[in-house]
C-alpha cells in the first residue's frame, strides 16, 4: 500500500511491549477497549461457535450416508440442520472477517490508533455473547426446528419454543453487527491518517466499508422481521398469519431483503482479503484499483434489489420474478470483473506459493464455481427445476464456505505473524490448504450432481438412488474436517513454539506491516503515520529489504 | 500529539474530529432506525394493498382526534428540545434544565394519552391478541385483525422508542442539574436531540399512514 | 453434456418406459417426461457448457501465469498500462459477460413465462398439502393420497393449497415445482408425454415429516386412465353432503337457476371479488360465505335485496363447512366447463 512512514526502527526480535502483554488478567481482557484485543475476543467466540456449527454439519453428513435415516431421528435431524444454519450464518460467517480481521486491521490500515468508538466496539462483543448464549440456551430448550430461514407459518405456529429463543438470539446478535458496522463507517470517514485519501485506501478497507453499508441497512429489517415472528408466537400480535388474511410471502420478502444482502456481507470481506493476498504474494499493484472499488460498491448497492430470486417458485408474480432475475444477472457482472482483475494482477507479478497465496488462489477457483452456478440458477427457467435441491446447497456452500471460509483461513495465515508475532509452520500450512481444497470439492461437488438428480434439501430420509453420491459427499467431508482441524492444532502450537516473526514477513506495503509484530497498544507508538503513496505500490518497493525506492 | 486537549480521546487528533465522528455516528444510527421502521411500514403497505377496504374501514375505529392532539403535543416537545439545545449552547444552566423537564412532561403526556387510547381500544373491542378484547363488527372482522395487529406493532414499537428517549432525557436532565462540563453537555444534547427528532418524524409518519390516509 | 448421456440411460429402469421410481443405483438426470423438461435441460446444459469453458480457461490462465511468473524465475516483468488502456480492457471483458448474461436471462425468462402462464383447456386437479401428505381430487370427485394418476399427452393443471404450512410440489421428471401456500391457491401445469411413474417430492421444509412427504405421479395411456378413473369409488364427499344440505334447507330455491325470488347465482363465485351494495368489494372466501349464511344482512351483494333469513342455530359449523365445499365445487365445475 501507501506510506512513506515515519516510524521508530522496528525491533529485530519480539518487542518488549505490545498489545498482548499489556495486562494478562481476565479483567484486562474483558474490559479492554483496544480494537486488537477485541478482535481476539471475537476469535475465541467465533471459533467456539464454528465448532458447534461444524459438529452439527458432521452429524448431518454422517446421517446422510444411508437413505433410511437411522442414525438420528427426524426430530434430531431437523434440529441439526436448523442449528447448523443459524450458528454458521449469524454466529460465524457474518461476523467472521469483519469482527476479527476488520477489528484488528482496519485502524492500522488507515493509520489510526483505534476505532472511533472503542467502547461501542467492546459492547458489540458483549451483545454478540448474549446472542450466542441465547442460541446455546435454545439448544438446551430443545433446539430450534424450523430451519435457519424461520419461514412462517411453520416458525410461528408449528415450531417449538426453542425456535423462537433462537430467533431472539439472532435478533440480539443483529445489534452487534450494527454496532460494528457503525464503528467501521465512522472510523473510515473520520480517522484516516494524513494523506490517506479515499483512493489510497487498501481494498480490504473498501470491502469493510461496503459491507458496513450492507449491515447497517439490511440488519434492521431482519430485526423487525424476527421481532414480529417472536411477538406472533408469544403474544399473538400476528402480521404474517394467513388465517387472518396475512400473506406468508410477506415474511419471505422481508427475510430475504436482509438475507440476500447477508450473502454479500459474507462474501465482500473475503474479496477484500483476497485482494490483499494476491497483491502481496504477486508483489504487484492490483489491476484496475478504481474498478475494483466501484465494483465492490456496486455489488453492495445492487444486492439490495435481488432478494426476489429466492422466491421464483414461491408465488411472487411472474413480472417481479423476471425483474429480480435480471437484477441478479446485473449483480453478477461486478463479481466477474473482480475475477478478471485478480487474474490480470498475476500477469508479470513475482509470485510465491506461501500458504496464504494457496488460499487466495483456491478462493478464486471456488468462487468461480460458486459464482457461475449462481448465474445458472439466476435464470428463472432453470431455477424452477433446481430450486430447493442440493444444487442450491452446493452453490451457496461454494460461496459461503468455499469463498468466505477459505478467505478467512487465508487471512488467518497471512496476518497471523502480525497478530501473534510468531510464524505458523509453513509446510503444515500448505498441506492444510491443499487438504481443505480437496476436501471441500469432495464434499460439495457431488451435491451439484445430487441437485441435478433432483434430491430436495432438508431431507432426513431419501430415495436409495441418491445414496452413492451422498456417500461420496460424506467421504469428502471427512477430508474437509481434517483440513479444518490441522490449522486449529498448529496455530495453537505456534503460539509458543512458532518462529518469531519479523514486522513484515511477506514484504507487503500495507501500513499494518510498518509497525512491530505484534503491534504496540495504539498501533504506531504514539505518532500516526503520514501517507504519501498509492496502495500496493510494489513497483517502488524493495520487498526484500523493506525499503521504498524513488519519491512518492 | 503534544497539545491535545484533555477531553479528546486517544484515537482522535482534535476535538473537532471527535465531535464530527459523534455526529456521523448518530446519523448512521438513525439510518438503521429508519430501516427498522421501514420494514414494518413495507409490510403494512403490502397488506394494505391486499385488503384496502377492510383496512380503511378498520382504521375508522382508531381515535384519530385524540391522537391529533397527541401529535401536536409531541411536536411541541420537539420544539422545547430544540430550544434546550440553544439554551445549553448559551450556557444557560437552569433554562436548559427547565426546557428538558418541559420536554419530559410533554413526552410523558404523549405516552399517557397513548396508554389511554390502548385502554379505549380494549373497551371498543379491537385488541385481537388479548382474550375478550376483540368484538369488532365491521367488514370481515377476521381480516381486520391484521390491521389492528399492524396498528399495535407500529405504535408499540414507537412507544418503546419513546420510552428509551425518555430515559435518555432523564439522564440529560440529571447531568444538566450537575453541570460538570457544559461543553460536553452541548455535544450530548445535540446527540439526544437528533434521536428525539427522529421519534417525532417516525410518529408523524405513523399517524399519517394509519390514522389519516384511510379517512 | 456427460450428464445428459448418463442421465438418459440411468432413468430407464427395465419394464417401465421412463420410470423414475425403482431400481437404479446411481441417479444422475431424471427422465425428461414433458416438453418443458427438454427445454429446461437444453438451457441448463448450454449454461453449464459455457460456464465450464469459462472456468476451464480461467483456471488454465491462472495456472500458466503462476508458473511463468513464479518468484525467482528470470522473466521480463515490465508492466506499464495507461489508465485509459486499463479502462478499455475492463470494458472489453465486461461487455461479453454482460451480453451472455442477458442471453441467459432471456432464455430462462422464455421458459419461465410459459410455465407460469395458465394453459388452455386443462384437466383441473385439486391438490391439498398438509403435514405430511398430499391429497389429490380429480374433477369427478375421485380422490387419492400421495399418488397422482394422470393421462398422457393431456395438459393437467394442479390447483394447489395447503391447510397448514408452506409445502412445495416438485416433480423432477417434469422439471417444475411450485410452493403450496396456506390461505391461497397456486397453480402448476404440465403435459406429460412419456408413460411412466415419476417421483413427487415436497420441496419446501414443512416440519418433521418433510422427507416422508413424497409421492408418485403415474402417467397412463388415455384408455388406461379412463379405466382407472372408472374403477375409483367416488366417495360421499363433503361437497356432496353440502349439496344435499343446500337442497334440504331450501337454498337452491333462491340461489339456483331461474327461481322466483331474486338471489345471487353461486356458480363460479368462490374466490372472486363480489361488489357490495355499499359500493365496496369483498372476496368470496370461506369467511365471507360463512358470514353471509349466518349474518345475511351484513354485506348485501350490489343489486339484491335483503331477503335472506339467517341460518344461525339452524346449521352446525360442520354443515356450514360442507356447504362451503359445495360452493367451491360449483366453482370448479363452472371453471371446468369447456
Amino acid at each position: 500500500m501507501s506510506a512513506a512512514v515515519t516510524l521508530p526502527d522496528a525491533p529485530p526480535s519480539y518487542p518488549e511491549e505490545h498489545y498482548l502483554n499489556n495486562g494478562y488478567s481476565l479483567k484486562s481482557w474483558l474490559t479492554t477497549t483496544d480494537h486488537k484485543r477485541i478482535a481476539w475476543l471475537f476469535f475465541f467466540a467465533l471459533t467456539f461457535m464454528f465448532l458447534i456449527g461444524g459438529t452439527a454439519a458432521a452429524l448431518i453428513r454422517i446421517e446422510l450416508i444411508t437413505p433410511a435415516g437411522d442414525l438420528v431421528s427426524d426430530a434430531t435431524y431437523t434440529r441439526l440442520f436448523s442449528v447448523h444454519g443459524i450458528v454458521m450464518v449469524w454466529f460465524f460467517l457474518i461476523p467472521s472477517i469483519p469482527n476479527t480481521f476488520g477489528n484488528f486491521l482496519l485502524p492500522m490500515m488507515i493509520g489510526a490508533r483505534d476505532m472511533a468508538f472503542p467502547r461501542i466496539n467492546l459492547l458489540s462483543w458483549y451483545v454478540y455473547m448474549i446472542g450466542a448464549l441465547a442460541i446455546i440456551a435454545s439448544l438446551f430448550a430443545g433446539a430450534p426446528d424450523a430451519g435457519w430461514t424461520f419461514y412462517t407459518p411453520l416458525s410461528t405456529q408449528y415450531a417449538n419454543d426453542a425456535t423462537i429463543i433462537a430467533a431472539v438470539g439472532v435478533f440480539i446478535v443483529g445489534f452487534s453487527t450494527i454496532m460494528t458496522a457503525l464503528n467501521f463507517i465512522v472510523t473510515i470517514h473520520r480517522l484516516r491518517a494524513p494523506g490517506m485519501t479515499w483512493f489510497r485506501l487498501p481494498l480490504f478497507v473498501w470491502s469493510m466499508y461496503s459491507v458496513a453499508v450492507l449491515m447497517l441497512l439490511a440488519t434492521p429489517v431482519l430485526a423487525i422481521t424476527l421481532l414480529m415472528v417472536t411477538v406472533q408466537h408469544w403474544l399473538g400480535i400476528a402480521i404474517f398469519n394467513p388465517a387472518i388474511g396475512g400473506d406468508p410471502l410477506l415474511f419471505q420478502h422481508m427475510f430475504w431483503f436482509y438475507s440476500h444482502p447477508a450473502v454479500y456481507i459474507m462474501l465482500i470481506p473475503s474479496m477484500g482479503v483476497v485482494s490483499e493476498l494476491i497483491t502481496t504474494f504477486a508483489r504487484k499493484q492490483v489491476f484496475g484499483y478504481e474498478v475494483m472499488v466501484f465494483s465492490m460498491l456496486m455489488i453492495s448497492i445492487a444486492s439490495f434489489f435481488v432478494w426476489g430470486h429466492h422466491m421464483f417458485v414461491a408465488g411472487e408474480s411472474t413480472f417481479s420474478a423476471l425483474v429480480f432475475s435480471l437484477m441478479t444477472f446485473v449483480v453478477a457482472v461486478p463479481s466477474a470483473i473482480k475475477i478478471f482483475n485478480w487474474t490480470t494482477t498475476l500477469y508479470k507479478g513475482t509470485i510465491s506459493f506461501d500458504t496464504p497465496m494457496l488460499y487466495g488462489v483456491s478462493f478464486i477457483g471456488l468462487f468461480l464455481v460458486g459464482g457461475l452456478t449462481g448465474v445458472i440458477i439466476a435464470s428463472t427457467g432453470v431455477d424452477m427445476n433446481l430450486h430447493g435441491t442440493y444444487f442450491i446447497i452446493a452453490h451457496f456452500h461454494y460461496i459461503m464456505v468455499g469463498a468466505a471460509v477459505t478467505a478467512y483461513m487465508g487471512a488467518l495465515h497471512y496476518w497471523w505473524p502480525k497478530i501473534t508475532g510468531r510464524m505458523y509452520p509453513e509446510m503444515w500450512g500448505r498441506f492444510a490448504a491443499i487438504t481443505m481444497f480437496i476436501g471441500f470439492n469432495g464434499t460439495f461437488g457431488p451435491q451439484f450432481l445430487l441437485g441435478v438428480a433432483g434430491m430436495p434439501r432438508r431431507y432426513h430420509t431419501y430415495p436409495p438412488v441418491y445414496q452413492v453420491l451422498n456417500e461420496a459427499s460424506s467421504a469428502g467431508a471427512v477430508v474437509l474436517a481434517v483440513g479444518y482441524i490441522m490449522p486449529l492444532c498448529y496455530f495453537v502450537w505456534s503460539l509458543r513454539y512458532g518462529k518469531i516473526a519479523p514486522p513484515n514477513p511477506w514484504g507487503a506495503t500495507g501500513l499494518e506491516w510498518q509497525t512491530p509484530s505484534p503491534p504496540p497498544e495504539h498501533n504506531f507508538g504514539g505518532e500516526i503515520p503520514v501517507v504519501s503513496r498509492k496502495p500496493y505500490d510494489y513497483e517502488h518497493y524493495d520487498a526484500e529489504h523493506g525499503e521504498w525506492q524513488g519519491r512518492p | 500529539m503534544s497539545a491535545k486537549p484533555e477531553q479528546v480521546k486517544v484515537q482522535f487528533e482534535t476535538l473537532d474530529q471527535q465531535q464530527s465522528a459523534d455526529r456521523l455516528g448518530m446519523w448512521i444510527f438513525l439510518a438503521t432506525e429508519t430501516m427498522l421502521f421501514g420494514g414494518l411500514f413495507f409490510g403494512y403497505t403490502a397488506m394494505h394493498t391486499l385488503h384496502p377496504q377492510i383496512f380503511d374501514e378498520a382504521s375508522h375505529e382508531l381515535e384519530w382526534k385524540l391522537e391529533f392532539i397527541n401529535t401536536v403535543i409531541l411536536l411541541t416537545s420537539g420544539l422545547t428540545m430544540a430550544l434546550a439545545e440553544f439554551a445549553v449552547a448559551a450556557k444557560r444552566r437552569w433554562l436548559t434544565l427547565f426546557l428538558l423537564i418541559l420536554t419530559l412532561f410533554f413526552g410523558a403526556w404523549f405516552l399517557t394519552a397513548k396508554g389511554i387510547e390502548y385502554v379505549d381500544d380494549f373497551a371498543n373491542g379491537i385488541v385481537p391478541f388479548v382474550a375478550g378484547g376483540y368484538h369488532y363488527a365491521g367488514l370481515q372482522p377476521e381480516i381486520a385483525k391484521l390491521f389492528f395487529n399492524f396498528y399495535f406493532a407500529l405504535t408499540g414499537l414507537h412507544a418503546f422508542h419513546m420510552s428509551i428517549g425518555m430515559l435518555l432525557l432523564m439522564l440529560m436532565a440529571w447531568l444538566t442539574f450537575r453541570w460538570r462540563d457544559p461543553d460536553k453537555m452541548i455535544r450530548r444534547l445535540r446527540i439526544v436531540g437528533f434521536y428525539w427528532a427522529f421519534i417525532d418524524v417516525a410518529w408523524v409518519t405513523i399517524y399519517t399512514t394509519i390514522y389519516l390516509v384511510p379517512r | 453434456m456427460m450428464l445428459a448421456a448418463l442421465g438418459s440411460n440411468a432413468g430407464n429402469a427395465p419394464g417401465y418406459l421412463g420410470s423414475d421410481v425403482g431400481h437404479t443405483i446411481v441417479k444422475f438426470l431424471p427422465p425428461a417426461a414433458t416438453p418443458m423438461a427438454h427445454s429446461v435441460d437444453t438451457l441448463f446444459f448450454w449454461m453449464v457448457g459455457i460456464s465450464g469453458v469459462v472456468a476451464m480457461t480461467l483456471t488454465v490462465v491462472i495456472g500458466v501465469l503462476m508458473i511463468r511468473y513464479r518468484r525467482g524465475k528470470k522473466v521480463n516483468r515490465d508492466f506499464h498500462v495507461s489508465k485509459k488502456r486499463e479502462l478499455w480492457t475492463e470494458f472489453f471483458w465486461t461487455l461479453p459477460v454482460f451480453l451472455a448474461f442477458l442471453a441467459f436471462f432471456y432464455a430462462g425468462a422464455n421458459i419461465y413465462v410459459k410455465a407460469f402462464t395458465k394453459p388452455n383447456d386443462p384437466i383441473h386437479i385439486d391438490v391439498t398439502g398438509k403435514q405430511w401428505m398430499w391429497k389429490f381430487e380429480h374433477p369427478n370427485g375421485a380422490r387419492e393420497i400421495n399418488t397422482l394418476h394422470v393421462p398422457v399427452d393431456r395438459i393437467v393443471e394442479l390447483d394447489m393449497t395447503s391447510t397448514d404450512v408452506i409445502h412445495d410440489v416438485d416433480i423432477p421428471a417434469f422439471r417444475i415445482k411450485h410452493d403450496v401456500l396456506p390461505g391461497t391457491h397456486m397453480f402448476l401445469w404440465f403435459k406429460a408425454t412419456r408413460i411412466g411413474t415419476y417421483d413427487l417430492y415436497c420441496n419446501q421444509f414443512c416440519g418433521l415429516g418433510h422427507s416422508k412427504m413424497r409421492g408418485e405421479v403415474i402417467v397412463m395411456k388415455d384408455a388406461d386412465f379412463a379405466q382407472w378413473l372408472d374403477d375409483q369409488q367416488v366417495p360421499n364427499s363433503p361437497a356432496e353432503r353440502g349439496a344435499a344440505l343446500f337442497r334440504a334447507h331450501g337454498c337452491s330455491g333462491c340461489h339456483m337457476g331461474n327461481s322466483a325470488i331474486h338471489a345471487p347465482d353461486l356458480a363460479g363465485i368462490y374466490g372472486k371479488p363480489v361488489p357490495l351494495s355499499n359500493g365496496k368489494m369483498v372476496i368470496a372466501n370461506d369467511a365471507y360465505i360463512r358470514d353471509s349464511i349466518l349474518f345475511p344482512s351484513k354485506d348485501i351483494v350490489a343489486g339484491f335485496n335483503n331477503d335472506m333469513p339467517s341460518f344461525r342455530g339452524k346449521l352446525t359449523e360442520g354443515e356450514i363447512q360442507e356447504i362451503i365445499s359445495y360452493i367451491k365445487k360449483l366453482h370448479r365445475d363452472y371453471r371446468n366447463q369447456p
